[in-house]
């Protein structure tokens, strides 16, 4: 379990009005970013359930914008970020849906560019998020700790082979979670480490054969 | 130092062993668990202190209205109504009626706020704490160590209750702050480690029920008022425990409470808008007509 902090009760520094519908906001749309890693050029975002319906009143369209254009959530351009520079050349829509078999708050982003990609997530309260799926993969991201995202050609050895060149830099594995897309022919890994890995392991990482895709997200500040 | 306490007993416990402050235990906690330096602690709370002043500077001086454009100009009124009378209670009971609003109607138009436990609680904490310290001229020291007595209270009851209306109702949101704020303020007013943690239990005590049932889901009614009344709830907490007035129940037994009745309250009226104000004739047409637009 986490350690409790101080700095969970005074805490965050936000832009209201509210935790889980704007600061969380904001923190999805910054984890979707890192995750696409550039800036999209169409962007549909799908807003579920107590998201869709209260989420106007709370700034929610607003605050996963911002994360999305890379503000954080004690940004004052949040509030007005419809109007912003940044958001000028791309093209956005919203929409609501409701399914019970979602999270009260969630969402999807549809991102378009040079690549196109779908990310879902949930603000699950007190402004802490998880990025849930990427794509047609279960991802367990918090953005509390340091993630390393991999999708590759599913075969035997890979786990070891990518756990052993974090175990290179002595960096702990505080998580491991895999997924297998229906054919059974693409899996994905999703490590949260205690520390940063250095550029130099993600590149060997990513010049293992067979992986298609490997994101090092760094932890989301406070 | 590693310190380890869920309950009040606890934490006065290792107060009264230590002979040292609550703050003291609780800053020293935290650097110890998260590798950390206590003057990096108490800047990072310093950090907080200096937005919250900043929201209540900020507050003072609009009327904007919010998102919805249901609230957003109590703190003018009221401001209007002191400058020409002044409160039948005197400055401390016009500083923290407004601050607390000041703060609450920043937050509802989207500027920055500390939520402090949640962010439909933002203006409890800050209204006590920094309308005391102008009372008493406390400086940034006092300011930051009766913040942190603040967090520590908010640190034990959510040992046991998770710091949300979905969970609690607004026991857990606006109750708490009003709990943490007893203490800061005894912690200002210059009472021991007992008369804080009792002064918490008392205004802990005297909210147990109290429900979270916002109109159209939105943190505006009752949410703003309620921060106004949870900040003078937490005074005369205050001021009972400074008279040694003690909580017949012990603090741990009344969060234990707390925890039990928020586990019976109906989700109908947990966050869910689907009971209490919310659907009252008035709430519901409100409801209707936000959604319209
Ligand atoms: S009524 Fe509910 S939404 Fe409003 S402050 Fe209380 S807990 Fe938060």
């Amino acid at each position: 379990m986490k350690q409790r902090s101080l700095f969970d009760i005074i805490s965050p520094i936000m832009t209201g009005p509210s935790s889980s519908h704007t600061a969380g906001a904001v923190r999805l749309g910054l984890m979707a970013r890192k995750i696409y890693r550039e800036k999209p050029q169409k962007v549909i975002l799908k807003l579920y359930n107590s998201f869709a319906q209260t989420g106007k009143g709370h700034g929610t369209d607003k605050g996963l914008m911002a994360g999305l254009l890379g503000y954080n959530v004690d940004s004052n351009k949040i509030k007005n970020i419809f109007n912003d520079a940044a958001l000028k050349d791309i093209e956005y829509r919203f929409e609501n849906e409701q399914n019970i078999e979602r999270h009260p708050n969630a969402v999807d982003f549809l991102l378009y560019g040079k690549i196109n990609m779908r990310i879902s997530g949930n603000s699950i309260g007190a402004g802490n998020i998880e990025i849930t799926k990427i794509e047609d993969f279960t991802t367990k991201i918090s953005g509390e700790l340091n993630t390393l995202i991999l999708f590759y050609k599913d075969k035997p050895g890979m786990i070891s082979r990518v756990s052993t060149l974090i175990q290179k830099e002595n960096i702990n594995i505080a998580s491991l979670d895999c997924d297998r897309d229906a054919k059974g022919k693409t899996a994905s890994m999703c490590i949260c480490l205690d520390s940063e890995i250095s550029d130099s392991i993600i590149k060997k990482i990513e010049e293992i054969e067979d992986v298609y895709f490997v994101r090092n997200l760094k932890r989301l500040e406070d | 130092m590693e310190y380890s306490f869920t309950t009040f007993e606890s934490l006065l416990e290792i107060c009264n062993k230590e002979n040292k402050r609550i703050y003291e235990i609780m800053q020293e906690k935290e650097a110890f668990d998260f590798d950390k330096t206590v003057e990096e602690v108490r800047n990072k709370t310093e950090k907080s202190l200096k937005a919250m002043k900043e929201a209540i500077k900020n507050g003072l001086k609009s009327k904007e209205k919010s998102i919805s454009g249901l609230c957003g100009d109590d703190c003018y009124k009221l401001l209007g109504r002191y400058k020409k009378t002044g409160s039948t209670f005197g400055k401390i009971f016009e500083k923290i009626t407004t601050y607390a609003l000041a703060t609450m109607e920043e937050n509802l138009r989207m500027n920055r706020i500390v939520a402090c436990p949640t962010a439909g609680s933002c203006g409890i904490v800050p209204a006590v704490i920094i309308a005391l310290s102008e009372k008493y001229k406390s400086d940034k020291e006092e300011e930051i160590n009766a913040l942190i007595t603040a967090g520590a209270i908010g640190y034990i009851i959510s040992a046991k209750v998770a710091m949300a209306g979905a969970i609690a109702g607004c026991q857990a949101e606006c109750g708490v702050a009003s709990a943490m704020s007893a203490a800061a303020a005894v912690q200002i007013m210059g009472g021991d480690e007992k008369q804080k943690i009792n002064a918490a239990a008392l205004a802990l005590k005297n909210i147990l029920g109290l429900s979270c049932d916002p109109v159209s889901g939105l943190v505006e009614i009752p949410c703003v008022k309620r921060n106004v009344f949870m900040a003078i709830h937490a005074i005369t907490a205050s001021e009972l425990s400074m008279a040694d007035i003690e909580s017949k129940i012990p603090p741990d037994e009344i969060v234990d409470a707390m925890m039990q009745t928020g586990q019976l309250m109906s989700p109908l009226l947990k966050e869910t808008s689907q009971g209490g104000l919310a659907t009252t004739k008035t709430g519901i047409l409100i409801n209707k007509n936000l959604s319209n637009n």
